[in-house]
């Protein structure tokens, strides 16, 4: 079942210096899987990410031909809709949590804000909720983090505090932009099988954002690879090594492998028609 | 006989009434125009361990020896014109407001070493950039250019010693890969040494023929480039990192 479409997806920033297309007609359909999108810095994958949630701020301009949502076409979505489907029905994770936590806000606050505004609960139920959620995300010590500001945590603390935030509401749709960029490889993989246990366990569609080739393939079921704003191919993840356009190949090729050879690693020469 | 040589060192910080010890009692040491690694969590000490030996961090115990003899302190001109430092993200390491030919011209007027515009466009090609780039400023690079700026600023002075802190995660996996290639033939071309921090196995593994594993300051265990591709560790923890980077193995 299609959880989310989007066909002929364009983000264009009309600047000083003349328009920016930073995507340019990118397509895809997402069930309750886990979708990856990689690319370099500048390809337009957290801007696809962004326009699923219409969080493009002008000059920026989001066009598409059609971006339904279970049944609701976001394009034609008010602002008032768009508000609620937010959190609610579709989530982000944004890349780090130093940025994206409220500095002078207690964790817990910060937990129960949304739990007491939007769905008016009372302050004990909305305590027992938050605990619930951060243990969802294997926090040892919840009543603890509870009482912690950002600052007091580590990155990986912060970041399994994010995903607990945008999971309370439940939702049917997580959007993940680099979640693990800014974590060690031993904490990146905790924080993913708690992602993956999530999306199991709940049925949810993922999104997952990533520079990191080798790590989305590992961790999803299909990856679309994205090159200044279009994608430039869609595989099955495990068939990631086999890939055929020279763009996947070149970024693949031109990283170092353990084990292997130290020669000099492969460039990346890039080819003009590849943009179009 | 070794190039660099750390005893014992340990590394205390104090704040508030705390002490933080960042390192503790690690030892290691690194052959001349050899190239060590040294991998962990944040957190673990690594970079701490850079840092002390450029006197950036307060050495509180133990012995750091350069070349046979203990480094002295403050660290002092000599032991710049023989030791630098490339640091992690290229975007806060530069001056802002200064010009590249500032940045690479300012460490041979504190040294006073003539030829100053030669050496600036000479370093320039070196790393691989246009010498047209000689008056932009920072902002007008990309991050790939300006690590090349931060890595042909450290080669100023003709250093024997580089200490290598993360040059590369900040950086796209084609950026990555061309500036491990520029380390790697400056390496050979100059017969530097390396002592290099990376989260990365895979980058480890690719620049290093020694590797040594750290968590909570403590040095867990040393490997050789051999022994890491053969998945040959002793301790639990070294072999949790190493299956938790098992995608860099393909």
């Amino acid at each position: 079942m299609t959880l989310l479409s989007v066909k002929n997806l364009r983000v264009t920033f009309d600047t000083e210096a003349g328009r920016v297309e930073a995507v340019r007609g990118v397509s895809f359909a997402l069930g309750r899987e886990r979708l990856g999108i990689v690319g370099e810095s500048g390809s337009g994958k957290t801007m696809t990410g962004r326009s699923v949630l219409r969080l493009i701020r002008p000059p920026g301009r989001i066009e598409a031909d059609e971006m339904i949502f279970d049944g609701q076409d976001l394009m034609r979505a008010s602002e008032k809709d768009m508000r609620a489907l937010r959190g609610q029905r579709i989530a982000m994770v944004m890349q780090d949590p130093k940025y994206s936590l409220n500095p002078v806000m207690k964790v817990g606050a910060q937990l129960m804000e949304g739990l007491r505004q939007r769905d008016r609960i009372g302050r004990a139920a909305a305590y027992d909720r938050a605990i619930a959620a951060l243990e969802a995300v294997q926090i040892r010590d919840p009543a603890r983090v509870m009482e912690a500001y950002p600052h007091e945590l580590s990155g990986g603390m912060g970041q399994r505090v994010m995903i607990a935030m945008m999971l309370i509401p439940n939702p049917d749709l997580l959007i993940a932009d680099e979640p693990t960029s800014a974590l060690d490889v031993t904490v990146q993989a905790e924080v993913l099988k708690i992602l993956d246990d999530l999306v199991k366990s709940r049925g949810m569609g993922l999104i997952f954002i990533s520079h990191d080739l080798r790590l989305v393939s590992r961790f999803c079921d299909r990856v679309l690879v994205m090159y200044k704003g279009r994608v430039v191919e869609e595989l099955a993840a495990r068939d990631l090594m086999q890939a055929r356009h020279p763009y996947t190949q070149g970024l693949l090729n031109c990283l170092p492998r353990i084990g292997g050879d130290r020669g000099p690693l492969p460039g990346l020469d890039r080819a003009a028609e590849w943009a179009n | 006989m070794a190039f660099i040589e750390i005893e014992n060192l340990s590394v205390t910080f104090h704040a508030k009434g705390r002490h933080v010890r960042a390192v503790e009692g690690v030892s290691l040491s690194v052959e001349e125009k050899g190239s060590f690694g040294l991998v962990g969590e944040s957190g673990s000490g690594k970079s701490t361990i850079l840092r002390a030996i450029c006197g950036l961090a307060p050495v509180t115990g133990g012995s750091i020896r350069i070349g046979g003899a203990p480094v002295p302190t403050p660290r002092g001109r000599a032991f710049a014109a023989q030791v630098q430092m490339v640091f992690q993200d290229p975007y806060a390491s530069l001056h802002p407001r200064h010009t590249i030919d500032r940045v690479l011209s300012e460490p041979l007027a504190i040294h006073g070493a003539g030829d100053a515009d030669r050496r600036v466009m000479q370093a320039l090609t070196d790393v691989g950039l246009p010498t047209s780039f000689r008056f932009r400023y920072p902002h007008q690079l990309s991050g790939g250019q300006r690590q090349r700026v931060a890595i042909a600023r450290a080669l100023m002075l003709e250093p024997k010693i580089l200490l290598l802190d993360e040059p590369t995660s900040a950086l796209d996996a084609s950026v990555q890969a061309e500036t491990l290639n520029l380390l790697a033939r400056l390496r050979a071309e100059r017969g530097l040494t390396f002592l290099m921090v990376s989260h990365d196995l895979a980058v480890i593994d690719h620049m290093c023929d020694r590797v040594l594993v750290m968590q909570h300051g403590r040095a867990v265990e040393e490997l050789s480039r051999e022994d890491l591709a053969g998945s040959r560790m002793k301790t639990d923890y070294a072999r949790s990192l190493f299956e938790a980077s098992a995608d860099r193995m393909l």
